[in-house]
């Protein structure tokens, strides 16, 4: 058996003049949980349907479980699951109907649907609410459904396209207990998202940034490879003021980036010699400063730092 | 109507609807009691279905209370919902932008909308534009923007009419990080440079420990009602992080140690929840070596907005 669950090499997609993937190449080994990450329009969506044999690329080539996407797409759709944006349930339909419809739409046995049927609601935590219809469910509870469905034919490997957008924190979590349960069983999972502590949840990550792959490596590695620049943790009084007074001098003092994360600020400077400048502008402007420190840059920090040359061609 | 000590009020507001398919009454919002200060960014967070949307259609007078009260700048939601239109700009979770107007119509039919004169729309709009970094997508039609540039459009729109208070559900939905930070940069240059009263609904833990307070909503009752800090405060496990070198295996052993409440994984990290970090850390660090793993990067994390709001509605629910 191949130990890669997807290769991809010089993929390229474009649209007319517009190029949404740009010669890009990863490739993911079975059993991995692997991020895909990048802006809005950055690619990604069509870098999955391009996985999924629904599009075709402009040049390169894409193998899934072995499969070539262009030649065997068919062979590959059954061992492949798939969950979009917008959770694909009929909201008319109940709970179990949509897990049999998915199941019957995956040409499997009616003996083996009412098997799977059983075992894909208890695992989304829906046995006793069989015949609610989906209309009824919250948001939560519709996701972990749609997750069912994408899984009724026990796929080997499971793309996620940003499964858990307007998802409360407690069902995020749920959901990624279910993500880890299946990576154990040994399935693969592709998963976009644009929470950053759900990036921290995957063993490999990807950035892509206008078509291109600009960042790859495990979060750590992302962490402390990738980040160019270091980042200095500011904990003050009135951090919106501080935050748009350290904007306004990020010139003069060699400042690449300033943010606000929660309370706190996080500057991103080539030189850790700007702390002393950062201090005394603040204080000058009476601005109280609690504690300073350089971190570990979060990935957050290092998704804006990779993307931020591509977006200035924008 | 700014000077009042609380722009927004609720007292012991409910709103129950009919549910014809349960064929019985279902209370969204059971007897909240809420107080906005004038200038303050409030967060409404809670699980989906919490009535946080609820909440908010209240107060912006689309929808009539079962009992209770609310008033924003000063009046009352039933009686005066025309006059808080005037003063309020409410952006719906499925903002309806108009796809084929082009960017500065779209602020010109909100204008109209609002009854903003056409001369003060003459001047207004190019400031919105400048505002919202929009100024060269003025002629671009608002179904070709990316979704962060809609949903700075849509903010835009709400502003035409110079309201005082803003009330924004989940305006970031589905928006990368890079738009989310300048969404909120934007609110930020708001509420400092004009002193507009922003109360928002999120799902994203890092906006909510932007706002200055945050109410937690849960089955129509605010759970807890604080500053981001004073609710992280609230949180009584503890956190620590470590990085072993048999992950599953860590895994199993720890789920069943004493004192061990909740594991969580990051990629190859763990997340250990403990009820005493200081009597089960060196515990914890004995078992996992007589069992041959190693760890790395073992520390103590403090709890972020997300703990907060896991614990929190974890709790409520065990207790009922």
């Amino acid at each position: 058996m191949n130990e890669l669950a997807i290769q991809v090499k010089g993929l390229t997609k474009r649209f007319g003049n517009f190029t949404a993937v740009d010669n890009i190449s990863f490739e993911v080994r079975r059993g991995e949980i692997f991020g895909f990450l990048g802006p809005n329009g950055a690619g990604k969506t069509t870098t999955i349907r391009i996985l999924l044999g629904l599009l075709q690329p402009t040049a390169g080539e894409a193998r899934v479980l072995g499969y070539d996407v262009l030649r065997e797409a068919k062979a590959a759709c059954q061992h492949v699951g798939y969950m979009s944006q917008l959770f694909t349930l009929y909201m008319d339909l109940s709970a179990e109907e949509n897990v049999r419809f998915y199941g019957q739409a995956y040409g499997l046995t009616k003996k083996c649907v009412q098997e799977r049927k059983a075992q894909v609601l208890a695992m989304a935590g829906l046995t006793g609410r069989e015949r609610e219809l989906t209309s009824h469910l919250s948001g939560g509870w519709r996701q972990r459904l749609a997750l069912g469905c994408a899984i009724v034919h026990e796929p080997e490997l499971l793309f996620l396209d940003e499964p858990t957008a307007g998802v409360d924190p407690v069902s995020r979590r749920e959901f990624w207990q279910l993500i880890y349960e299946m990576s154990a069983q040994g399935k693969t999972i592709f998963v976009t998202t644009h929470y950053m502590d759900e990036a921290e949840r995957c063993q490999r990550l990807a950035i892509i940034s206008g078509g291109r792959l600009v960042a790859m490596g495990s979060p750590d590695e992302l962490r402390t490879k990738e980040m160019r620049g270091h980042v200095l943790e500011i904990t003050c009084a009135r951090p919106e003021v501080a935050l748009r007074l350290l904007n306004r001098e990020r010139g003069r003092l060699a400042i690449e980036e300033v943010a606000l994360y929660g309370a706190q600020i996080h500057v991103v400077a080539p030189d850790q010699a700007i702390q002393s400048d950062v201090v005394a502008l603040l204080a000058q402007e009476g601005i109280e400063v609690q504690t300073v420190n350089w971190i570990i840059p979060s990935l957050e920090d290092v998704f804006i730092a990779s993307i931020k040359e591509e977006r200035v061609l924008i | 109507m700014a000077t009042e000590e609380y722009i927004i009020q609720a007292q012991d507001l409910r709103k129950a609807f009919y549910s014809r398919q349960q064929r019985r009454q279902i209370q969204a919002v059971k007897g909240i009691n809420l107080a906005i200060r004038p200038g303050e960014t409030f967060g409404l967070i809670g699980p989906d279905g919490a009535g946080k949307t609820t909440m908010m259609r209240l107060l912006a007078g689309l929808m009539q209370p079962t009992s209770g009260r609310a008033t924003v700048c000063g009046y009352d939601t039933t009686r005066d919902a025309f006059r808080i239109k005037e003063r309020v700009g409410y952006m719906a979770q499925q903002f309806s932008l108009y796809g084929d107007l082009t960017v500065a119509e779209n602020l010109r039919f909100f204008g109209s909308v609002y009854g903003v004169a056409a001369a003060t729309q003459e001047k207004r709009v190019p400031q919105l534009l400048s505002f919202a970094g929009l100024e060269r997508f003025q002629a671009r039609r608002a179904a070709q923007l990316s979704g962060g540039m809609k949903k700075k459009l849509a903010l835009a729109c709400l502003l035409i009419h110079e309201p005082e208070v803003a009330l924004l559900d989940e305006p970031t939905l589905g928006v990368d990080p890079v738009s989310r930070r300048e969404f909120w940069n934007l609110l930020s240059a708001l509420r400092i440079e004009r002193g507009l009263t922003i109360l928002v609904c999120t799902p994203y833990m890092d906006e909510a420990e932007r706002c200055h307070r945050v109410g937690l909503i849960l089955d129509g009752e605010l759970l807890a009602c604080d500053t981001p800090a004073n609710i992280k405060a609230m949180v009584s496990q503890e956190l620590i992080q470590l990085c072993p070198s048999h992950l599953k295996k860590a895994k199993e052993m720890l789920q069943n140690m004493e004192g061990v409440l909740e594991l969580q994984t990051y990629g190859n990290l763990l997340h250990v929840f403990l009820d005493d970090a200081d009597r089960r850390q060196p515990e914890l660090e004995r078992a996992l070596q007589a069992a041959g793993i190693a760890i790395e990067g073992l520390r103590r994390v403090q709890p972020r907005m997300e703990e907060a709001f896991v614990s929190l509605i974890g709790r409520q629910r065990q207790g009922r």
